[in-house]
């Protein structure tokens, strides 16, 4: 066996270089911008035309006129049948309480589903359409249950939030609302 | 030891030469690979500016335009229309879409375009499929699991 | 009291591992004196603290006990009992309890039973190992404590996510884990080489049966893991080079490499080095993969939700150990003397190509998985699939596969392929007889590869056991053709797959008969049926092969409410030569129904091959272990004579 000198020194250290890249390019990967959407591409367009029955009792239905009487507020698109629309309850509750006025779009539902789920969770809604056929959620960009969109007074949409709200995006609601004040 | 062809004394010196010649190679192969067979993704606007080599396989997602989904004949090709607000693209799909794949929600067509300009997808996801699935449990309290439960049943 | 038993034990054990450590640390300094004797005793009672906190939570799991916020999170009292103790695994906590859990167990059986290693090398070993544990239980009792309760208990749980009781995806998770934290004693063992410098036959002939162990494992849960993937995507392929997948297959890569040069070190006392580094990548290929998984940065089909937070701390804990292992390397690998020299005609020669094919496969599937990555960084989307990974890892294994198929033939340190020569030459023909074959059949050249290495593979792969007496072949050896045969096997599976699949997808009518290669189906009726939180379109299919017996399958569309979501329930019918493959899917104009029939010659071979290859394993290792009992009762004879004859 010879002891010779090792040969190429600088080799031994390629796979520490080869992982200290890997390891560069993940901090990339953790930190770049979370956004994986297809962007909405109804973010400032008017909302279309609609009028929607009442979806329950003790509520006015919906329609797009009443989205642009000069005040901005969030459009909420819910179902008594869908788990996270449940969860973001508090924090609808939560918005309600600082005097932002919410409507809601309960797609796909019956009315006595609509009321029991109300009762359960709190309604934090000023109006409430059904949307029997999904129209009114296909018409404004949304494809899934909960989502929540910020209309300024012109019934013009400014922001769409995809998923349930939570606690931490109350903030950032807040600010779209104001942002659509201006 | 005259035999060996390895009589040098250099035989980790070649050794890992081998390693190192053969590791490069496919370093350089993959990268090669890569430019040419990795899907890039295209936004309908992209796509139409700036459009990819026919048969390059290639990603392409956008929002379904709303009353663009046709059923051929043989009950099992579908043609409809990506869009954005700057650029709509024609697609034709034989198979099985899955359910979530409606007018108006966004998707994604992963496929080829053909000489003509439309584009042939091999396979379309519908997005926010998982959206609401993998997360939407984690930050229950205990009050508001019990009652999705509840609903569920 | 059950989770705060389990709590303590946790923290008990990170605090016995944080003292292995710096005992073991200490004991390789000059003044360490006595300090190495407790070394080998706390790993012990560190591995059963550690596993009978796991068994505390497996515990609460089973009965359901709601003021633990993890039991509230992920389970619900309905549930049949295997899914409430699947579910202790099912969850991001529970799941790093189980890899702390089998990372202290391995060190608690080394401690336990190695003592070939010089005891400083043990000791550096058990160090290392510590070291690595001290970084997970660090992670799991600041971030991801699974104990906590919750300040009123809830009433009941909120884990009733049907979609998760499924038996594939309930219990493939252990048996791979256990393969990715086996790794880790390879790991350590290299650390210890590296801090000791003694690398030979020993440290090899020690580490053989750990890499063994973990690859066993490893394997069988990447082929349950490919047969989930096949039946319940529903869309007819076995393998989509899927993130997940990638993170599973490059350790099984780095570790089928490792067992290679392990026994060329342990027989030849050669390529030194080489084995130590491949020590350190298997284990840290088991690290990257799980973290790109867990993380959530890449994007996949079975995608967890982004958390920078956690991610980052378990980079960290990766760059800590990667790199400080890496770091090593490079400090140390300079001083491992050369070994022993040998010819390229030689089965070292052989296993030096494969090792070196095998780390090339690992790195083109590493680039691969890590290129969108890139892309991004650089301003591109784009997304990498089978048009890449296929022909640019065949480049590879179709060499790599005809070195297979001589290799074991060869002799030790220096051959010639001239003495050799009748021996493959009936492979050899076989090779290119399959390869005309197929080149008449409009077969594609990567399944007529396929095919061809497949057949001449499968004939090689049993010469070795030419000219000898099956009953005194020994073990390790029936291991190795079982191993290398089941490689053809699955390799069959995978080429008559790509090669003679037949499809058809049709809109038919109830009535309709449909035919797909040799078989008849019909379409007879759909039906509606409702399942706990689903709703379902069953097909009735009556299929029929080649005119015979009358069978009937039922794939079905399934769509669930909460969470919204839905699947499509393939339905197969397995004969001995293929798999008919159906799945239903929407109505469409004129009452008709979509329906997808695959006819795939040959495909289960795949799975049984994947087997195969497992049960290679397992013989090998009981030989090795058999012999190493051997030895260690024939050294104990002796030292009990000489204790005698002394007296």
């Amino acid at each position: 066996m010879s002891d010779q000198k090792p040969t190429s020194r600088w080799t031994l250290w390629l796979p520490l270089a080869l992982f200290l890249g890997f390891v560069a390019l993940v901090l990339f990967g953790l930190y770049r911008p979370a956004d994986r959407e297809v962007a909405s591409t109804m973010i400032g367009k008017p909302l279309p035309e609609f009028t929607l029955r009442a979806a329950a009792p003790d509520r006015p239905g919906l329609t797009r006129a009443d989205l642009a009487d000069g005040q901005p507020r969030l459009l909420n698109i819910f179902a008594s049948w869908c788990v996270p629309c449940a969860v973001e309850a508090p924090q609808l509750a939560a918005l309600k309480a600082e005097g932002i006025d919410i409507a809601g779009v309960a797609i796909r539902d019956r009315p006595e589903d609509v009321a029991a789920f109300l009762a359960r969770h709190g309604n934090p809604f000023s109006r409430i359409g059904a949307d029997d056929r999904s129209i009114v959620q296909l018409g404004i960009g949304s494809s899934g249950v909960p989502e929540t969109f910020v209309i300024d007074g012109k019934g013009t949409i400014r922001y769409q939030h995809i998923g349930e709200i939570r606690p931490e995006h109350i903030a950032l609601l807040r600010e779209k609302l104001k942002e659509a004040t201006q | 030891m005259s035999l060996t062809p390895m009589k040098a004394k250099h035989q980790r010196l070649v050794l890992a030469l081998i390693a190192l010649v053969a590791l490069i190679g496919a370093g350089l192969l993959a990268a090669w690979a890569l430019r040419s067979q990795a899907s890039f993704f295209y936004l309908p606007a992209e796509y139409a500016a700036n459009p990819p080599e026919a048969g390059r396989p290639v990603r392409l997602g956008g929002m379904v335009e709303k009353g663009s989904i046709r059923t051929l004949a043989d009950g099992v090709t579908i043609t409809f229309v990506i869009h954005d607000d700057k650029a709509r693209v024609p697609v034709t799909f034989k198979g099985i879409v899955p359910d979530l794949f409606v007018e108006g929600s966004g998707a994604v067509a992963e496929g080829r375009r053909q000489p003509d300009g439309t584009f042939r997808a091999d396979n379309v996801l519908a997005k926010h499929d998982e959206n609401y699935v993998p997360r939407e449990m984690k930050d229950m309290t205990s009050e508001q699991a019990r009652q999705a439960i509840e609903e569920t049943k | 009291m059950i989770a705060e038993f389990g709590l303590a034990a946790l923290w008990l054990a990170a605090a016995l591992a944080a003292l292995q450590l710096i005992a073991g640390a200490l004991a390789l300094t000059p003044r360490g004196g006595t300090l190495g004797g407790i070394v080998r005793p706390v790993a012990m009672v560190q591995g059963v603290l550690v596993a009978l906190s796991f068994a505390a939570l497996v515990v609460l799991f089973a009965q359901t006990d709601l003021s633990v916020e993890l039991v509230a999170k992920n389970s619900h009292s309905m549930k049949p009992l295997i899914y409430k103790i699947s579910g202790t695994w099912g969850n991001h906590e529970g799941s790093m309890l189980l890899w702390v859990m089998i990372m202290g167990l391995s060190g608690c059986f080394v401690a336990a039973v190695e003592r070939r290693l010089p005891e400083l090398t043990m000791l550096a070993t058990l160090a290392g190992q510590a070291f690595v544990s001290l970084g997970f239980y660090a992670f799991l009792l600041l971030s991801s404590n699974p104990f906590t309760r919750l300040p009123s208990p809830a009433i009941e749980g909120a884990g009733l996510n049907p979609l998760l009781q499924d038996p594939g995806l309930a219990f493939h998770p252990p048996p791979l884990y256990i393969g990715y934290v086996g790794l880790s004693v390879a790991f350590s063992f290299a650390i210890g080489a590296l801090v000791t410098r003694e690398v030979g036959p020993a440290f090899a002939r020690a580490m053989r049966p750990w890499v063994l162990g973990a690859w066993i494992f490893l394997t069988l849960g990447i082929t349950a893991g490919s047969y989930w993937a096949y039946y319940e995507l529903g869309w007819g392929g076995w393998w989509f080079w899927d993130p997940v997948e990638n993170a599973s297959l490059m350790p099984w890569l780095a570790a089928t490499a490792l067992l290679h040069s392990v026994s060329v070190l342990a027989a030849r006392n050669a390529l030194r080095a080489w084995t130590v580094m491949l020590g350190v990548v298997a284990f840290s290929m088991s690290m990257v993969g799980t973290f790109l998984v867990r993380s959530g940065i890449l994007t996949s089909v079975h995608a967890f939700a982004v958390d920078p937070e956690r991610g980052s701390f378990i980079l960290g804990l990766l760059a800590l150990n990667i790199g400080g292992a890496l770091v090593l390397f490079g400090l140390r690998a300079a001083s491992v003397t050369e070994g022993e020299r040998f010819s390229a005609a030689s089965r070292e020669g052989a296993l030096v190509f494969n090792n070196v094919m095998l780390s090339a496969i690992l790195g083109i599937v590493l680039v691969g998985t890590l290129y969108p990555l890139l892309a991004e960084a650089l301003g591109a989307k784009v997304s990498v699939g089978p048009p890449y990974f296929n022909p640019v890892s065949a480049i590879f294994a179709v060499p790599m596969l005809m070195v297979l198929a001589v290799g074991p033939l060869l002799r030790w340190r220096r051959d010639s392929l001239a003495r050799i020569r009748p021996l493959i030459a009936i492979p050899a023909v076989l090779l290119l007889g399959v390869l005309i074959w197929a080149g008449s059949q409009a077969v594609g050249l990567l399944p007529a590869l396929g095919l061809a290495l497949s057949a001449a593979l499968g004939v090689a792969s049993l010469l070795p056991l030419k000219g000898r007496k099956l009953r005194q072949v020994k073990l390790p050896v029936w291991g190795m053709v079982t191993a290398h045969f089941g490689i053809a096997v699955a390799l069959l599976g995978m080429a008559s797959d790509a090669a003679f699949t037949t499809e058809r997808l049709v809109a038919v009518q109830p009535g309709d008969t449909v035919e797909v290669g040799p078989w008849q189906v019909q379409l007879q009726r759909i039906e509606p049926v409702a399942g706990p939180n689903w709703t379902a379109l069953r097909g009735d299919l009556a299929v029929s092969y080649k005119g015979g017996a009358v069978a009937e399958l039922h794939p079905a569309a399934r769509t669930f409410w909460a969470p919204p979501n839905e699947t499509n329930e393939a339905a197969l019918k397995t004969r001995w030569n293929g798999q008919l493959y159906a799945v239903l899917g929407q109505e469409t104009s004129g009452g008709r129904w979509q329906l997808r029939l695959w006819w795939k010659p040959f495909v289960p071979m795949i799975w049984y091959g994947g087997i195969l290859i497992a049960l290679g394993g397992l013989l090998a290792l009981l030989g090795r272990l058999a012999s190493d009992l051997k030895r260690l009762v024939a050294r104990d004879k002796i030292a009990y004579r000489r204790s005698r004859q002394g007296r």
